[in-house]
């Protein structure tokens, strides 16, 4: 079965058909090239698909692209001002240390997005709780949550 | 503005791209005609395959290729040539290739493999070193790579080494400990799954991206493949799209490479092959699963006398490099403290398990496991507290040790004194000290001056500086995540004397950038550095000869002008010949070091590069370099020679409480002292080890590749565990020791693997000095625990 969806992605209404079993992480990467996303496995378990759906961080690679209809989606590409200015979490992430090989970047920062968002002071505990999803094989996380707790003290936070 | 890089915290130049989405790997790839090609695995672990139907999948709509052993030349790999792309005869394991199709989409060639029919013999299975040594054992491979026949499982390797007597020294011993340590198989998890691109021009010429740390070896392995298809002396280009981490998984080249490649030559067309996360776990090469009985002893002053080890490495089916892990086992198990007599044998078994490779640490975590593990049952033995144990035997420097490893640097002391310290490590084993709180350490040795494994330990750049003062480093080494690149910028940076900014590091096209043996053991930017130092130099040379010629002309033109304005010229400023070695190049600029402040003698590298292009009979300034470390390899009989050109040490501790009830072991403190030389890029450097020390808790406390007869029972991050932030509420103290090493590149030492490879010991130690329970077996489950707490 096919459908017509329409929805805001990274600020623009998208219109365009799409098939019932069609994932939102292959929408993204496949029918739209965004391949700012990740696919870490494919079955909600790493977190690298991450975006935001409504300012919530949901793993895309099981998330059906239907119930986008109407609904506002965030990506890593998303994030960027109009002259490619990094958002203040991209720009923490990339100053403290928190990007080895990068692949889980995207999605840890789409979390800490939501993370923030929800809790704009959020404690150490929280920062690791708001991240749990996310995996990172390469830093040890310790400086992804000073990255965070950073973002979150210095510059608060931005749309 | 700063002119000291070394050192710095700068950030990362890739981090800003990746952090936008912007970077590009493998899975983002995508050629206009591009197939999608999926592989076939075997059902069965052990069996004869009668015959391989592809008939139908070949008539799907859509399908482009389809290859079996039966249609391929034969291809053979791995280190022995004893594993082959496509399998004819036998499978050997779960993962082995019997088949493989191209498709225009990857639904169709998923159905495709669902219409491959396959009918196979099953054979008994061998799913342990103890199974397959055990007499009247099915034969796994029955000829070895040359085709003799084979009358037993092992590998013809048999990794040896001898110091002194250590039959002798056990007997003269105070104190000696026997036990016997294991490990499981435990894979990388990168998070960007493996996968290449292949495809040919119309000449045959061939283009891979791949996942590769070896681009150079990888290109020979490729040539070989191309000969066998008929088309040798074509061309072979490696390209390195962006990699998800590799950590020691790019040290081989993969069947599923050469399927990528043989399907890209029978369809005409680019070939994508891209293993999802279940495949990843389940069919590539985990860390070798080992099994080790080691003893260790001392005299009655707690000097260690002897140390006497015999490992199984459980292999797998086929050989990869990773055969090659107790060359470097080895090092810790000759070298790590001064230990007078050393006996350690190895015996490598097939088994119809996954067939293991390199991963962080090539080995060295199994052996230390054993090692400092062991320490600590000596010290108790001893009634010596574990650290003063390891203080006394702790290595010096400038020694020679019975590997014939030269050690020239040596932080150990300090390392030891360090965790000790900042762990509090005799309050927190003192008599007021907390029911179920231990703390426990571990040290680490391991290369960090290059690794001479195969005949060449050598990596080299170009440098290269245009028109504008930018300067282009290329490389033949790899960025895989461990940030090579950002250390690569700086140590340029600094040698040449220009700004981070205008440095830019190429890597990643065997059709651009200079040989390199490959990133591993430790060694990129140790090897890397010191080829940019030459290069630099050269450079440096060359800009400050044009700069001589640039300021006599100047200096003489000033003077006309002066002249003609009537003005005086006085003695000093007629001078129009300069030596080039007078010359300093600092901030992008060039100026006579005894006249800093004169604008006269002041130019921009800039404009000295234009100049020199533009000239007449220009000139450009490339320079190259080749820097292969003064190492030797190991002898092959006797295990001995100074396999690197410089040596890192390194102590971990920490304190855990242990609830007794579960079994759950809470980590409250971790402390890690590392000699790494001298410190380059200080967030690489700490990534490095934040990095290798969570890699090694989640070794340490629960990562494991389950299996039932050879097959992987646990190929998702659910059940197959790995650290989450969630785990990190622990605080990680880092201290680096710079003992400036005379052979690095301003010093430093190589990090990548390191960080890693002490963890569990320490971990282990911790729990025993907490409840007094000895986990010998890897990982350290809560279950162990309780069975221990149980006294089972
Ligand atoms: S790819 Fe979606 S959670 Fe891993
Ligand atoms: S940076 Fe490599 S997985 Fe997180």
């Amino acid at each position: 079965m096919r459908k017509n969806i329409t929805f805001t992605l990274n600020g623009d209404r998208v219109s365009l058909e799409v098939a019932s079993n069609t994932m939102l992480l292959e929408l993204l990467r496949d029918h739209l090239s965004l391949t700012g996303t990740k696919e870490g496995c494919g079955h909600g378990e790493c977190g690298a698909c991450t975006v935001l759906v409504d300012g919530r961080n949901i793993n895309s690679c099981l998330y059906p692209a239907f119930e986008v209809e109407g609904k506002e989606v965030i990506t890593i590409e998303g994030l960027m001002g109009p002259q490619n200015e990094l958002h203040t979490l991209q720009k923490s992430f990339a100053e403290n240390g928190a990007v080895q090989c990068g692949f889980c970047t995207p999605g840890m920062i789409l979390s800490a997005k939501a993370l923030l968002e929800d809790n704009p002071k959020p404690d150490a505990d929280a920062i690791r709780q708001g991240l749990a999803g996310n995996l990172c094989r390469c830093t040890g996380y310790v400086q992804i949550l000073d990255a965070v707790q950073k973002a979150a003290q210095d510059f608060g936070i931005e749309d | 503005m700063s002119t000291d890089w070394i050192g710095s915290h700068r950030p990362r130049i890739d981090a800003f791209a990746k952090a936008a989405g912007k970077s590009r790997y493998i899975h983002d790839l995508k050629l206009p005609g591009m197939l999608y090609g999926k592989i076939k695995f075997s059902q069965y672990p052990h069996a004869r395959i009668k015959q391989i139907d592809t008939s139908r999948a070949e008539k799907l709509s859509g399908v482009k290729a389809v290859l079996t052993a039966f249609n391929t030349p034969e291809i053979k790999i791995g280190f022995i040539q004893d594993n082959w792309v496509l399998k004819k005869d036998k499978v050997r394991q779960y993962r082995d290739e019997v088949a493989a199709v191209a498709a225009i989409d990857p639904d169709i060639a998923a159905e495709a493999l669902e219409l491959i029919h396959v009918e196979y013999e099953e054979l008994p299975g061998l799913f342990s070193p103890a199974e397959a040594l055990a007499s009247g054992a099915p034969l796994i491979h029955e000829t070895d790579p040359r085709g003799r026949p084979k009358n037993d499982n092992l590998l013809d390797l048999p990794w040896r080494f001898e110091h002194g007597d250590v039959h002798r020294a056990r007997e003269e011993s105070t104190f000696w400990v026997e036990d016997h340590f294991s490990t499981k198989a435990t894979t990388h998890t990168c998070m960007g799954t493996a996968g290449c691109l292949a495809e040919f021009d119309l000449q045959n010429n061939l283009t891979i991206h791949c996942k590769t740390q070896i681009p150079y070896l990888a290109q020979k392995d490729f040539h070989q493949a191309l000969t066998k298809m008929g088309l040798k002396g074509k061309n072979v280009r490696v390209q390195i799209p962006e990699l998800g981490g590799s950590f020691g998984s790019g040290l081989d080249t993969h069947s599923y490479e050469f399927l990528a490649i043989l399907l890209a030559h029978a369809s005409g067309r680019p070939v994508k092959i891209v293993m999802n996360r279940e495949e990843e776990f389940a069919c590539l090469s985990p860390r070798q699963p080992t099994e080790t009985i080691i003893a260790q002893g001392c005299d009655r002053e707690g000097k260690l006398t002897f140390r006497e080890i015999r490992m199984t490495l459980d292999n797998g089916a086929y050989t990869s490099w990773g055969a090659t892990t107790p060359s470097v086992m080895m090092l810790p198990i000759s070298s790590l403290y001064r230990v007078p007599n050393i006996s350690y044998a190895t015996q490598i078994v097939y088994t119809n398990n996954t067939y293991a490779q390199a991963m962080r640490g090539y080995g060295n975590p199994q052996a230390t496991w054993a090692l400092e593990s062991n320490l600590d049952q000596l010290a108790e033995k001893a009634s010596m507290d574990p650290y003063e144990l390891r203080l006394r035997n702790r290595n010096h420097p400038h020694e020679t040790t019975p590997m014939g490893l030269k050690i020239t640097s040596c932080g150990f002391q300090e390392c030891l004194e360090q965790v000790s310290e900042k762990l509090e490590w005799s309050a927190k084993r003192g008599s007021d000290r907390k029911k179920f709180r231990g703390v426990g350490m571990a040290a680490l040795f391991h290369t960090g001056g290059g690794a001479r494994v195969y005949r060449s330990d050598a990596s080299g750049v170009i440098l290269k500086i245009d028109d504008f003062g930018h300067v282009h480093v290329l490389t033949g080494g790899v960025e895989m995540g461990q940030g090579f690149v950002a250390s690569l910028q700086l140590v340029t940076a600094q040698a040449l004397g220009v700004s981070p900014e205008n440095v830019h590091i190429i890597f990643g096209d065997t059709a651009t950038c200079p040989w390199d043996v490959g990133t591993h053991a430790s060694r990129g930017l140790f090897t890397a550095g010191n080829a940019v130092l030459l290069a630099a130099a050269k450079a440096r040379d060359k800009i400050f000869q044009l700069a001589a010629l640039h300021f006599a002309s100047r200096v003489a033109a000033n003077i006309k002008k002066k002249r003609k304005a009537g003005e005086s010229v006085s003695d000093p400023e007629c001078r129009t010949s300069y030596d080039p070695q007078d010359f300093e190049l600092k901030n992008n600029e060039i100026f006579l070091r005894e006249a800093p402040d004169d604008p006269l003698l002041r130019v921009s590298l800039e404009e000295i590069l234009r100049q020199a292009h533009f000239r007449e009979q220009g000139q450009m300034v490339v320079s190259e370099a080749f820097y292969d470390p003064e190492n030797e390899m190991s002898d092959m009989k006797t295990g001995k020679g100074n396999i690197s050109t410089a040596y890192i040490f390194g102590v971990h501790g920490l304190e855990v409480e242990v609830d007794t009830e579960t079994g759950q072991v809470h980590i409250l403190n971790y402390v890690a002292a590392h000699d790494v030389g001298r410190v380059i890029s200080r967030q690489t450097l700490e990534g490095q080890f934040y990095g290798g020390i969570v890699q090694g808790l989640s070794y340490a406390l629960c990562e494991e590749i389950k299996t039932s007869k050879g097959k992987m029972l646990n190929p998702n991050f659910l059940d197959y565990k790995i650290f989450s932030a969630a785990d990190l509420d622990f605080p990680i103290h880092l201290e680096c020791i710079e003992t400036n090493d005379q052979a690095g590149p301003f010093g430093a030492k190589g990090v990548g693997e390191p960080g890693l490879v002490p963890v569990a010991p320490a971990v282990a130690n911790a729990v025993y000095d907490a409840v007094g329970v000895r986990i010998k077996e890897l990982p350290i489950t809560p279950e162990k625990i309780r069975a221990g707490l149980k006294g089972d």
